[in-house]
């Protein structure tokens, strides 16, 4: 048997609701070393909380626009943890947002005056609201209500998202950082996968 | 001359909560206790004015010669070379030459000055820094009357400078102030903090301290200082002249195009600390607000 298909057996013994368990374990545990000022939280929790809840809802994001290049190029098929992988970055970017807006802006006319005045906080609000119809809408009533065409592309708000959040880092750091490079080019690059390059190339006329 | 300025801010520290002495207790110094119980009011101000803790100074600085995490400094700055040391003193003076630490020092008074830093990402500590006046260092090389401006390097030492590998930001990391500002009284050159040497991760072995500005004036670990008759190149001014102005005084009323300086957090107080307002020159207003007389202070950011 292929490494793929072993894989592939395995996964399907796992079950997908693992993936919220491991994300709310995970941001208790990032709160919890943010309340009592451990490691990287030792001198300045409030900042570093809101960085490292933005980060993990990036890479969660980038986990879910892997999904189907996988599975496209590699035959992994991770498609039954899309789902949860979406819900928990939604709900990592709403960890983000209220740890800016009630641990560090702290007054609900400053949080708008950021959102309003600050460029990079206005985007990476764009992408908290891209997230919103989605993570309403992840749910089996709603792919049937809407139905599979409109759904897949109201689903497509993703890319959004993930391109939303790549320039919200790049616009938030001071000088020539690597990190939201690296991020942007990942998603970026994640993207043109799902771009149908056929159809964009001109029409051989005579 | 030492002396010349009177501190504000003290070693007080007559808060009864138990957490807060445990906390602090690292400066938990008699003659902070002496003044705090001369005025009971003066050091209810000033209570709220506590110098951040030796730690809290050492494990969270910007040093982007050591990467652009606030621990990276603390942590990749070890190897930085501090002695010898030799700093560069040229243009428009009289005694030009280069000057190792103790000559530059020699017959100067160091002393403690508890001042407040504001960093330009709108965080904030209160250091308790040792040092001498500029203008002693600036009087002793002897400023020729034609300089209006002295510029400052940092040291460049690729091989232990993580950031400057990384090409985080142009390197050597550069600054500058007005004759007037460097010689004001309140412009520290920095030897130590805590009546200690100052940590790597602070700008070893000598710095600048400009308490009114935004941190990064407060040039680290410095090895040339040039008197000039023309504004000096400044580091962030030349990254992003919109954001970042030569003079970049602490002012609550003009924003960085990014984020809001009307307040700012003090480092320090742990997660549900609150934001305090940003003072207008830090703080310091009384001292140097006729420095910027007639000066638009939106357009001279």
């Amino acid at each position: 048997m292929d490494v793929v298909g072993t894989l592939n057996a395995a996964l399907r013994r796992v079950p997908a609701w693992l993936v919220y368990v491991a994300g709310a374990a995970w941001a208790v545990w990032l709160f919890w070393q943010a309340l009592n000022q451990l490691g990287p939280y030792k001198v300045e929790p409030i900042n570093v909380l809101e960085r490292a809840y933005g980060e993990v809802a990036l890479q969660l994001l980038v986990a879910g626009l892997f999904v189907t290049p996988l599975r496209r190029f590699l035959g992994l098929n991770l498609l039954k943890f899309r789902r949860a992988i979406g819900v928990t970055a939604f709900f990592f970017v709403l960890a983000h947002f209220l740890v800016f807006a009630v641990l560090d802006v702290q007054s609900l006319e400053r949080v708008w005056t950021e959102i309003v005045k600050r460029p990079y906080v206005t985007v990476g609000m764009a992408g908290f609201l891209a997230l919103i119809p989605l993570a309403i809408t992840s749910n089996n009533l709603s792919i049937r209500k809407l139905g599979g065409a409109t759904w897949r592309k109201l689903h497509k708000l993703t890319y959004a998202a993930g391109l939303l959040g790549a320039v919200h880092f790049l616009w938030l750091v001071k000088g020539f950082q690597i990190e939201p490079i690296i991020y942007t080019v990942i998603i970026v690059g994640l993207l043109a996968t799902r771009v149908k390059w056929s159809s964009l190339r001109p029409a051989a006329t005579a | 001359m030492a002396y010349r300025w009177k501190n504000d801010l003290t070693r007080a520290d007559v808060t009864p909560k138990a957490a807060y002495l445990n906390r602090r207790q690292i400066m938990a110094g008699a003659m902070g206790l002496g003044v705090a119980g001369a005025t009971g009011g003066v050091a209810q101000a000033q209570a709220e004015l506590e110098p951040n803790s030796f730690e809290d100074i050492t494990s969270y600085n910007n040093f982007y010669e050591f990467g652009t995490g606030k621990e990276d400094p603390a942590r990749n700055a070890g190897a930085l070379v501090t002695e010898p040391w030799s700093i560069k003193v040229d243009g428009m003076v009289d005694n030009p030459g280069d000057y190792t630490l103790a000559d530059l020092l020699d017959g100067l008074t160091a002393e403690e000055r508890i001042y407040r830093f504001r960093c330009v990402e709108a965080w904030s500590m209160v250091v308790p820094w040792n040092g001498v006046e500029l203008a002693d260092v600036l009087a002793k090389v002897g400023v020729q009357s034609q300089a209006k401006y002295v510029a400052f390097e940092t040291t460049v030492q690729p091989d232990v400078m993580i950031g400057v590998q990384r090409r985080v930001i142009p390197f050597p990391y550069v600054e500058g102030l007005r004759l007037d500002e460097a010689m004001h009284p309140l412009t520290l050159l920095a030897t130590g903090i805590y009546g200690e040497p100052m940590p790597n991760q602070n700008g070893a072995p000598i710095r600048l301290v400009v308490p009114w500005k935004y941190g990064f004036k407060s040039i680290k670990s410095i090895v040339r200082i040039t008197l000039t008759d023309e504004e000096p190149p400044a580091s962030w001014n030349i990254i992003n002249p919109r954001e970042y102005g030569f003079y970049s005084n602490v002012n609550p009323n003009v924003d960085h195009p990014r984020w809001s300086q009307a307040t700012e957090r003090q480092i320090g107080g742990g997660l549900f600390a609150s934001r305090k307002d940003t003072l207008m020159f830090n703080g310091y207003e009384a001292e140097v607000a006729s420095l910027y007389e007639g000066m638009d202070l939106n357009e001279f950011y």
